[in-house]
């Protein structure tokens, strides 16, 4: 049971209609790319964002990360379009 | 070493040279870039909101900062960048690196712009005449920029 923390910028936190959720896993979502699966099947509006996985990135404690990245209970995990500043 | 803010706030380029030369004795030359927000004649925008995950932000621009420093052997440099609503002709951001020698300053400067563009975690938003808003796509131009600095 690992609670993790999840955020979501720009057009993702428009779509998911939320800016963060805190909700505990599955024992067997253990990395970003599951956790982006398992998001999917709960909520139509992530799954149709996260399809366009070529245009989504995603930090694990404010480091950016892969798919394969470990994701594990008291982690934050963000979910965000590629940066635009500068 | 170096200054990092990121904040809602204006700032002045000029007070902020002279305070990072205050804090670089023995540079030679500084070098700087400022963005600012633009608008075109063919699609005006009205404003440009800039988002950011600021639990991730000063990090972010802190380690390339850090990069930065060893790369080019500065002797300071300072990073401002700014969020919230912003108007055309609103300055964005600050880059400002100090060197003994110019080609060292002038490189960081291009170095720091370069890397902020595609690893600090900030998102534009346009906001058009006709009332229709949208988010800026990451240009592939700018992963290529930043790219080359991999490169050698």
């Amino acid at each position: 049971m690992a609670e993790v923390r999840i955020l979501y910028f720009a057009w993702l936190r428009e779509r998911a209609g939320r800016g963060e959720e805190a909700l505990t896993l599955p024992p067997d979502v253990a990395t970003v790319g599951a956790l982006m699966d398992w998001l999917g099947r709960r909520d139509p509006a992530l799954a149709e964002a996260f399809a366009m996985r070529r245009v989504v990135r995603a930090a694990v404690n404010q480091n950016f990360a892969s798919a394969e990245t470990p994701v594990a209970a008291g982690d934050e995990v963000a979910f965000f379009p590629p940066v635009t500043g500068g | 070493m170096g200054t990092v803010r990121v904040q809602p706030e204006d700032f002045s380029p000029g007070a902020e040279f002279d305070a990072l030369l205050a804090r670089a004795p023995g540079a030679g030359g500084l070098g700087s870039f400022i963005g600012v927000v633009r608008s075109n004649a063919a699609q005006p925008i009205v404003a440009m909101t800039l988002e950011h995950y600021p639990a991730m932000t000063v990090a972010a621009i802190a380690s390339i900062v850090g990069a930065a420093e060893t790369r080019f052997d500065l002797l300071g440099c300072t990073v401002i960048h700014r969020f919230g609503r912003l108007l055309p002709g609103d300055r964005i951001v600050f880059v400002a690196a100090a060197a003994a020698h110019r080609r060292a300053a002038l490189d960081a400067t291009s170095f720091l712009i370069d890397w902020l563009k595609t690893k600090a975690p900030f998102w534009k938003r346009e906001e058009m005449a006709d009332g229709t808003a949208r988010w800026v796509e990451a240009a592939a131009q700018d992963a290529q920029e930043a790219d080359r600095w991999n490169m050698g």
